[in-house]
């Protein structure tokens, strides 16, 4: 057996097979997303019994269904504080959330928030296609301004979340930003985070031609990645004025923090629990 | 009056559009979201004179709705679900407030298993807040609603605000000839949002503050259950109004529908009350004496009426489309206390198409017939039944 098909059946054994065909539209990136996700789980050599994957609501939340290890599809914007309690109760497994921007940073926003800054041992995966997708395109907390969603019919007048930017800011050891053009980096990117301890952030750009690209000049999948391609620059440990995101312009990818060292919050309780029983 | 075809969720749009609330804030959630995209669009368009707050989550949408409210301004919102029920703190901030809010609920199933098909527990699980209660039938009833909504609740005797429901997809997403009604007949008939108090640096005041024990919290809350009582006789009056206005005639809180001589009258809320008309239809003409009672209003809940509803047949079958777990369905356990002291004709309780499993004419047959055996035999077989359960043969 080749490596490649080796790869193929490790990862088709992450699924949950009888659950597909998937949900999502033909051309999404959130296959994309999960894809690479998969494959750098088995690249790390992860036990899938030592591995949750927790997402909330939206497209992106439907993952939780099709990975074959134990799997939470949780409330709206809830997915941080259940995968937080599952890293408590269970804190030898690998945690890993796996949901959208809308679901991660508004109605959960202040979630995201508050683990960030307790820096809980998780590895976040923000999809991020700038709309709230699975309700049909309503304008979210990523939006960029002046793009185009139902709910902004004549153009958005908020300003979006910079993710990583975000993270970084509470304290988050690990944050970093790909698109799905960027295959091979994100995986990458996930395999090392992985490895790493303490509150991780990837976001991932993801295409949603059917609800987003259709409302912004780019109505098929191909003509969004070109364009993630087109306006993507690879500026690993940007600052916080280089991770630039925005509506037609240009989108800064890349790792921009990775330090290791910084105790975890269950780490920090278990100390106290030690020094108590002192 | 214009006829369009228009989905439960237009016409609740409609509704809004035509009533003229100042600020909309609302955050998407199926099968409710086209309420909110079709008022973004009304408002960007300049149909609509109102601002749209694009909020981060149901419970900064009713926050939001409260706040603006308070300032002296008719407010209108819509949720489903676990957005109704995450907005449950603010609801009851709402009533309390006494802020006469108008939200559209569209009842989806509550999560786990995920399900987005309808099913009451969303709204009935909200009984106690101190909202008014709608559930609609069809979506003529979703849209006048809305302006009635506006019109009863504000009334400064009331002052509570109001949802009304309409079942996921059945009524959300079909489209059917709606009426839309003239604005001007609008504009006069709910009128000028007039505030009883509001925030006004001209006349500073505070809301919201604490109070002790010995304060009058309890006669705040004894004032809200007078309005409720008050808002029963507007209810009823705005209705009659609302036929002399717009030709439409709503039966206030309770519609009956060939109760006159029934041998047993079956009770429900929503939609299933459309086939059950029909299915009652049928049997009729097979000889067999059916009727329906449908709860328009399950907030205030219409105590009067069903007491003199149960007199017309041998036995009620309450139908409800949630569960009250311990003991019961609420308009089950409703009807009971309502009728308490009034009756001993038997009543029973059937469960039934929670997670919006479909109900057939042919459930509601078999109902019908467990119905009439129970009025003949003047015993109830069981006191509350789930029908149609998989593997149950009684009703397979
Ligand atoms: S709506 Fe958009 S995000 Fe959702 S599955 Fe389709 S393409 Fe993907």
């Amino acid at each position: 057996m080749s490596m490649m098909e080796d790869i193929r059946l490790k990862v088709e054994s992450l699924l949950r097979t009888e659950r597909l065909p998937h949900v999502w539209c033909s051309g999404c990136g959130i296959g994309i997303t999960l894809n690479a996700f998969l494959r750098a789980v088995v690249r790390a050599n992860i036990d899938p019994n030592q591995l949750a994957v927790v997402s909330g609501i939206g497209c992106t939340g439907r993952a939780a269904g099709y990975v074959n290890v134990d799997s939470f599809h949780t409330t709206h914007g809830r997915a941080i504080p259940f995968a937080v309690g599952l890293k408590f109760a269970r804190p030898d497994m690998h945690v890993v959330v796996f949901s959208g921007d809308g679901d991660l940073f508004a109605i959960g926003g202040n979630h995201f928030v508050n683990a960030a800054r307790r820096n809980h041992d998780i590895l976040v995966i923000a999809v991020n296609n700038f709309i709230y997708g699975m309700t049909g395109g309503q304008h979210g907390p990523t939006t960029p301004t002046g793009a185009f969603t139902t709910t902004t019919p004549y153009g958005n007048p908020d300003r979006p979340f910079n993710i990583p930017h975000l993270a970084i800011s509470l304290g988050a050891p690990y944050a970093a930003r790909w698109t799905t053009h960027h295959l091979m980096q994100l995986q990458n990117s996930i395999y090392t985070a992985l490895h790493r301890k303490g509150f991780r952030v990837i976001e991932v750009i993801s295409q949603c031609p059917t609800v987003y690209g259709r409302r912004n000049s780019m109505r098929d999948p191909l003509t969004m990645m070109e364009y993630f391609k087109k306006n993507s620059i690879i500026k690993h440990d940007a600052t916080f004025e280089e991770m630039e995101l925005t509506y037609n312009g240009k989108i800064v990818v890349g790792v921009f923090r990775d330090v290791q060292g910084i105790p975890t919050y269950e780490e920090r309780y278990e100390d106290i629990i030690r020094r108590a029983k002192k | 009056m214009a006829k369009m075809i228009l989905t439960g969720n237009e016409s609740a749009a409609w509704g809004a559009r035509l009533s003229k609330p100042k600020v909309v804030a609302a955050y998407p959630i199926t099968p409710q979201t086209s309420i909110i995209e079709k008022i973004a669009e009304f408002i960007a368009n300049g149909e609509m004179d109102a601002r749209y707050i694009r909020v981060e989550s149901e419970h900064s949408a009713m926050a939001a709705c409260i706040a603006a409210e308070n300032t002296g301004v008719r407010t209108f919102t819509a949720t489903s679900a676990h957005g109704l029920t995450l907005m449950h703190e603010m609801l009851i901030w709402a009533s309390g407030a006494r802020l006469p809010i108008v939200m559209s609920v569209v009842n989806r199933a509550m999560a786990p298993p995920w399900s987005v098909w309808t099913d009451q527990l969303d709204s009935v699980a909200q009984r106690d807040t101190g909202w008014m209660q709608i559930y609609s039938e069809n979506n003529q009833e979703v849209l006048d609603s809305i302006i009635m909504a506006y019109r009863v609740g504000e009334k400064h005797n009331i002052l509570l605000p109001t949802m009304i429901m309409e079942d996921a997809f059945i009524l959300s997403h079909t489209a059917e000839a709606v009426d839309v009604p003239e604005q001007k007949l609008v504009d006069d008939f709910v009128g000028e949002f007039e505030p009883a108090f509001k925030l006004d640096p001209q006349d500073p005041g505070g809301f919201g503050s604490l109070i002790m024990p010995e304060g009058p919290y309890m006669e705040f809350r004894y004032k809200m259950a007078l309005a409720m009582d008050e808002a029963r006789k507007e209810i009823r009056k705005v209705t009659e109004e609302f036929a002399e206005v717009f030709g439409r005639k709503y039966p206030g809180l309770v519609e009956e529908y060939r109760t006159e001589d029934a041998d047993a009258i079956m009770v429900v809320m929503g939609t299933i009350a459309s086939t059950a008309k029909d299915v009652i239809d049928a049997l009729r003409e097979k000889g067999k004496k059916v009727g329906l009672a449908r709860i328009r209003y399950f907030r205030p809940f219409p105590y009067e009426e069903l007491r003199e509803i149960v007199k017309k047949a041998d036995m009620l079958g309450i139908v409800d489309r949630s569960y009250t777990f311990g003991y019961g369905a609420a308009l089950y356990t409703e009807t009971k206390g309502a009728l308490y002291g009034h009756t001993d004709k038997p009543i029973k309780n059937y469960v039934v198409g929670l997670g919006g499993r479909d109900i057939t004419p042919d459930v509601l047959v078999k109902i019908f017939d467990n119905m009439l055996k129970i009025a003949k035999d003047g015993v109830v077989d069981r006191e509350i039944e789930w029908v149609g359960l998989h593997g149950d043969e009684r009703w397979s």
